[in-house]
């Protein structure tokens, strides 16, 4: 009874899948005979570029930051990046990890005052920010940032390098990779000859490594020496992009050397364990293996 | 019940001569995981991962414990509590990393050991109690992690809980109720997030429970083991303790590397970059998509798109819950008296080329994006998937002409086994 039960279900479900199969064979065979392809192919889908590749001292399994290049990544976004993106999850405090000592912080974030209340009277002020404090955001609020941005609200960026696939590489090939759609060519295939109908609209900006290639932020690094360096890095667009993704690596993941490091050794500690296991397993297991030819 | 030549627990000290008087969980854990069980001594290392699903059950509820002290279950800080962890914590990265993945390799192993189930037919007479409380487990589990991949409070963890508690929008005339009574609202919100915490926490404990009751049915009749021919004799058997301790201590080792290695130095490669985006509401993302681990019925959901007498939205949630719910009755459907599939030639080609194929199209098509030809594979996979259980099972296990048994496990080990050459007749042996 129950297998009787069970063969109408199954082919009850089998059916209807199949049912769906066929009723959506002929719309998707008919895309594949005009375009070549099952699905219609889109703009956003052919001229979308995957990141660049690009090579930073943290990367792989092992690396360790690159100071320097955090720093002149902070300074990047303190001088560009913070005027409309928020940095809401690092703390002045953190920064001790790029390498500044205490009175650099301390100076760093006093230079940004933060909404604090009056010791005196209890009344809301602005007071000069404090190691403790978080990074101050741009904006007092979502509204504000809308209104100011042409309803495009820019995004918290303490984690963007983890909240894009190939994050380090994406903000460096999103920051560099600005270009005009009329003109543009990938694989030698122009993007204007092949969706005539493509426009970037008034306000957005075309990059081809944004999802659906029309980006509102416009290209927030035009020229050389855009910010000065202390250290007397040349301060190419490239060099700021790199290092700006940098920064944006170690706020995202501060962890990130103390984690790769701790994990060598608790691989080794394993793996020797391991080792000692398979042995004494062996040896545990030998009085039951079948003695050969008696 | 265990076996007549079973190890009894003998305390040698007074201490334990006291405890075994008055509380005889020494006794317990000797007869449960000790020397007092016998097991059958030719357990391959498909049969570790009973014990290793149990090890992750551990890591989760120590991890989730301490993180639990960190979090808070508010829709406005749950986000920022769990930067929090990642940040000020001590080591917090590196539970919560623990925990994640965790969940991913509980998962692993609970596949491969609901797999080497099915391949040893270990459902079967006298064992269908254990299969049955091991679906129980296997739906627990999804429940347990489908609500703790909500708690980031980022943007998957958002749009997963409504996509699922949607589903339940699929329900003819009380679904639409029902949704909003689970979410205590019209979307996922506060209501949504704390009593799924509240869940979360609950659950795991439901877990270890159902777990003790999974290894007590488990103790019955004892192990199943690759032959599928039961244990006859002290031969046929070794003490769990020490033999499968260290062949379970080996397995553990490896499991443990691969682990610690996506810890600390891929933990991000399970999950998804979404979820570090804070949950918007106004936001759709591009994809939704559960875990990994849930994609095999994601695209069982999805694969319904046509409206035969019933909405496809329907049509995908029946199927989705039936492609689990059929395990329960596995024991009934497979009627053939030989358990291991490597005496079974037809049910074998269908497990190997059938339903490993379809899981891992399954696998890998509910991860992809809802568009062709993802969609009409997907259609394939699911009719096979319920054909498998469902027709193909019972009829293979009805006509299929097994291959000859050993006579025994000691047979299957040694090559030879003297009651066997007592009991066969006299030209068959000569």
């Amino acid at each position: 009874m129950i297998r009787i039960i069970a063969f109408l279900v199954g082919m009850g479900f089998a059916s209807v899948a199949l049912i769906s199969l066929f009723a959506g064979i002929g719309p998707a065979f008919s895309t594949l005979s005009e375009e070549g392809k099952f699905v219609a192919p889109t703009a956003e889908h052919e001229f979308h570029e995957s990141p660049k590749e690009v090579s930073f001292k943290h990367d792989g399994l092992g690396g360790n930051w690159d100071l320097a290049q955090l720093q002149r990544g902070y300074q990047v976004y303190r001088e560009v990046c913070s005027s409309c993106h928020s940095m809401k999850f690092v703390a002045y405090r953190d920064l001790a990890q790029l390498g500044y000592n205490e009175a650099e912080v301390k100076a760093l974030a006093a230079e940004n005052q933060v909404p604090g209340i009056d010791p005196d009277t209890g009344e809301a002020i602005m007071r000069p920010g404090r190691p403790t404090d978080n990074f101050p955001s741009p904006y007092p609020n979502k509204v504000a940032a809308a209104a100011a941005n042409n309803n495009a609200v820019p995004p918290d960026l303490s984690l963007m390098t983890k909240a894009r696939t190939d994050g380090t590489a994406y903000v460096y090939s999103l920051l560099t990779g600005y270009n005009d759609s009329t003109t543009y060519e990938k694989d030698g295939k122009s993007l204007k000859a092949e969706f005539p109908e493509f426009s970037t609209p008034a306000g957005l900006h075309f990059n081809p490594y944004f999802a659906n290639l029309n980006l509102a932020m416009a290209a927030p690094l035009t020229t050389t020496g855009q910010v000065t360096y202390a250290d007397g890095t040349d301060a190419s667009i490239d060099q700021m992009a790199q290092d700006v993704a940098a920064f944006m690596t170690w706020t995202a993941e501060p962890s990130l050397i103390e984690r790769k490091r701790t994990g060598w050794p608790v691989l080794g500690f394993l793996l020797f364990a391991t080792i000692l296991a398979y042995f004494s397993k062996k040896q545990i297991w030998a009085a039951t293996k079948p003695k050969k030819a008696k | 019940m265990s076996f007549p030549w079973a190890r009894e627990y003998t305390p040698t000290n007074d201490f334990m001569k006291f405890m075994d008087e008055k509380l005889p969980l020494p006794r317990l854990v000797y007869n449960a995981v000790g020397a007092g069980y016998p097991v059958p001594r030719n357990l391959s290392y498909m049969w570790n991962f009973g014990v290793l699903a149990g090890f992750f059950l551990v890591v989760q509820i120590v991890t989730g414990v301490v993180l639990a002290m960190h979090y808070a279950a508010n829709a406005d800080v749950a986000f920022a509590t769990t930067e929090h962890i990642m940040r000020d914590v001590n080591w917090g990265w590196l539970m919560r990393y623990a925990h994640a993945n965790g969940a991913s390799f509980f998962f692993i192993v609970v596949y491969l050991h609901i797999f080497r189930g099915f391949f040893y037919s270990s459902y079967k007479a006298p064992r269908e109690m254990i299969w049955l409380l091991g679906v129980v487990l296997f739906l627990l589990m999804m429940a347990t992690a489908f609500m703790g991949y909500v708690l980031p409070w980022g943007q998957m963890s958002f749009w997963g809980a409504k996509v699922i508690t949607g589903l339940f929008g699929a329900i003819p005339v009380v679904g639409e109720p029902i949704q909003i009574w689970l979410l205590g609202g019209f979307a996922p919100d506060n209501a949504a997030l704390n009593r799924f915490f509240s869940l979360h926490f609950l659950l795991p404990f439901v877990i270890a429970g159902v777990v003790i009751l999974h290894i007590w049915a488990l103790h019955i009749p004892g192990s199943s083991n690759p032959t599928g021919v039961e244990v006859k004799k002290e031969s046929d058997t070794l003490p769990f303790h020490p033999y499968y301790t260290a062949k379970d201590g080996f397995g553990l080792g490896v499991v443990l590397i691969a682990f610690m290695a996506f810890v600390f130095f891929m933990p991000n490669a399970l999950g998804h970059p979404d979820n570090y985006i804070e949950a918007n509401s106004l936001s759709t993302p591009a994809l939704i998509v559960p875990e990994w681990y849930f994609y095999p019925f994601y695209a069982i959901l999805r694969a319904f798109t046509f409206d035969f007498i019933l909405p496809a939205k329907l049509w995908g949630v029946l199927a989705m819950f039936s492609s689990i719910l059929v395990w329960f009755i596995l024991p009934w459907l497979d009627r053939s008296p030989v358990r291991s599939g490597h005496y079974r030639p037809m049910f074998r080609k269908f497990f190997w080329f059938g339903l490993i194929p379809c899981m891992a199209a399954l696998f890998y098509l509910g991860g992809a994006h809802a568009e062709e030809p993802y969609i009409m594979l997907s259609q394939i996979a699911t009719a096979y998937y319920f054909l498998h259980f469902l027709v193909i099972l019972p009829i293979v296990s009805s006509i299929e002409k097994p291959e000859p048994l050993p006579f025994s496990i000691t047979e299957a080990v040694l090559g030879e086994d003297e009651d066997a050459q007592l009991g066969a007749s006299g030209p068959a042996s000569a």
